[in-house]
């Protein structure tokens, strides 16, 4: 009996610790099937009766949402490939040259908050001529995407053994060589992670496109910001619109959970 | 910022590499990070300066700039706003730590063992961390609205009355905390649950012999050997929540009035909104200070707790 009791609590307390997410979730989903009457009827009404997808519709046709969807796919991708491009050998540098102290600048620039680059960047590219720019929003996402990648890879590199790379180069392959065809191929798992989470944190960030973005350079987030403020609200397309928004992400949560956990561990935490 | 002038200098004369990286400093590996050192370099560390030179100008975007001292940061320890916001910081950073952190170690206590469908529902438990703020803080703010929101409902269902949540000033901050524990529990628990599989066996089996309840067992082998994780997570969840602006933004904008205004959205506010810069950088500056102390505070707590552990 007691044995029973515990089981069941235990069972009670995994379903108080699940259920606020899976609630939100479903609520999102309710609200982008179903019509404004139903949206604003009180008492609520829970499920959509029936489902109508014409809040998706709406978010396509009135909204401009696959001009935002091609943008954040541009500074998202953009921001991410040559984060790799550049991240990846300079992890590769940093373990094997020991660099430590600039290991700890790049732990600090992931401390910081966004707003903290924001300022100078402003001046800077409305100097040139670029605020309102996608190339801007791009540079920008380098602060989230390079310090994440980096940061991984370190770790990623620091776990390759040295004499891998030693007896390559003792056959007569160059340092590049031996980065390149040694290291590179152990450390892939690190890419992927660190390329999973960068692609997460440059997707979901709010504040560079806030204030870099133009009517039409604007990414996702901030765009669905703006139809909240600037039209009137209605809630229907609204959670449709978030609920596209977050959807690459959750999806990608769901599919690469296992790289996900592991870059967290290997101290990959959350943007700036 | 030393650090970022050294690997240049190394590059083109290498016999001048400093002796303090030892003897496995290599020059040669520095060509592997040099793209990525002059984009930091730009995009991060020229910023930074830049915020310095910035906070000692009375400058404001479209009006001329002037040099005045320290004057900025006189002004901002005699702006009432800006100390308010220094307490609604601190109120939601104790509140945004100290929560997760609780619910965060239990989910991973739970998470830790085995049950029926737990990988799907840890999944389903981490997906919040991952969920796009904004995304999200659109849906709370639907499920906020005083009268047509599904909260108020759900607590009518239980005999609670309608609630204020973040229309009204007093309850604004815990309201926000609401969504932030929601979004940041999954991070703490997935630290922690890090901590809890490397845990030994033979503590847990040698109390069980002696007769150590469950409780005792927790205070006394599990919750010592997992505090340097928890410490991690400590100090992870305070920067984190220094620094909340995504949710804050999307739900209040720091209002009712300036009641959830915090560092952060002031911050924003100033250089953004009234295009203060030289003023706003002073703030950046402050900020930068509070954060780097902080940091070090709790790297040193870890390193003790590590040591004593």
């Amino acid at each position: 009996m007691k044995r029973l009791l515990s089981k069941f609590g235990f069972y009670a307390s995994v379903f108080v610790l699940v259920s606020p997410a899976v609630l939100v979730f479903l609520w999102m989903i309710s609200l982008s099937l179903k019509n404004e009457l139903d949206n604003t009827a009180f008492p609520p009404v829970f499920i959509p009766n029936p489902p109508t997808f014409a809040n998706y519709l709406d978010v396509f046709e009135k909204n401009n949402f696959a001009l935002y969807l091609w943008n954040s796919i541009l500074v998202t991708g953009g921001a991410v490939l040559v984060g790799l491009a550049v991240g990846v050998p300079a992890g590769y540098g940093i373990a094997r040259g020991k660099a430590h102290k600039f290991a700890i600048l790049i732990l600090v620039a992931r401390m910081t908050p966004a707003l903290s680059y924001l300022i100078p960047l402003f001046l800077l590219f409305q100097i040139t001529g670029l605020v309102g720019t996608i190339t801007a929003l791009v540079i920008t996402h380098l602060v989230i995407t390079i310090p994440i990648i980096v940061w991984i890879m370190i770790g990623y590199f620091e776990n390759v053994p040295m004499e891998l790379e030693d007896a390559a180069r003792i056959d007569g392959a160059t340092t590049w060589q031996a980065f390149r065809h040694v290291a590179l191929p152990l450390a892939r798992p690190g890419i992927v992670v660190g390329g999973i989470l960068a692609f997460i944190f440059s997707w979901n960030n709010f504040i560079f496109s806030v204030v870099l973005g133009g009517k039409a350079s604007r990414t996702l987030p901030s765009a669905v910001y703006n139809s909240l403020t600037f039209e009137q609200i209605s809630w229907g397309p609204l959670a449709a619109a978030a609920l596209l928004v977050t959807l690459p992400v959750l999806l990608l949560t769901v599919l690469a959970q296992r790289e996900i956990v592991a870059g967290l561990s290997a101290g990959g935490l959350k943007d700036g | 910022m030393t650090s970022t002038t050294l690997p240049a200098s190394s590059l083109t004369n290498p016999a001048q590499a400093p002796a303090a990286d030892s003897q496995d400093f290599t020059p040669r590996y520095w060509l592997f990070s040099l793209p990525a050192v002059l984009i930091i370099a730009s995009v991060i560390v020229f910023p930074w300066l830049f915020t310095l030179y910035m906070s000692t100008q009375d400058w404001k975007i479209g009006g001329g700039q002037e040099f005045v001292g320290l004057q900025n940061f006189v002004e901002l320890l005699r702006d009432p706003r800006f100390i308010e916001s220094m307490g609604h910081t601190f109120y939601y950073t104790v509140l945004a730590v100290v929560l997760p952190i609780l619910f965060g170690t239990a989910a991973a206590l739970v998470f830790h063992r085995e049950f029926p469908f737990r990988g799907l529902l840890r999944t389903i438990f981490v997906m919040p961390m991952m969920a796009t703020p904004v995304a999200v803080a659109l849906v709370w703010t639907m499920m906020f609205h005083p009268q047509l929101g599904v909260l108020n409902y759900l607590l009518s269902l239980v005999g609670i009355g309608p609630q204020a949540w973040v229309y009204s000033p007093n309850t604004v901050i815990p309201t926000l905390i609401l969504v932030e524990v929601w979004h940041w529990t999954p991070l703490v628990m997935l630290i922690v649950l890090g901590g809890l599989a490397g845990l030994p066996r033979e503590p847990y089996e040698s109390a069980l012999i002696d007769g150590a309840n469950a409780w005792h067992m927790f205070r006394h082998i599990t919750l010592p050997l997992v505090w340097p994780f928890i410490m991690v997570a400590i100090v992870i969840r305070t920067i984190d929540a220094l620094k909340a602006f995504d949710t804050i933004f999307v739900i209040t904008q720091g209002g009712p009035g300036t009641s959830s205004e915090t560092l952060n959205i002031f911050l924003y506010l100033q250089a953004f909104q009234f295009y203060k810069i030289g003023y706003a950088s002073a703030v950046v500056v402050i900020f930068f200070v509070i954060i780097i102390m902080l940091s070090l505070l709790l790297l040193y707590a870890r390193q003790k707790s590590k040591w004593n552990a």
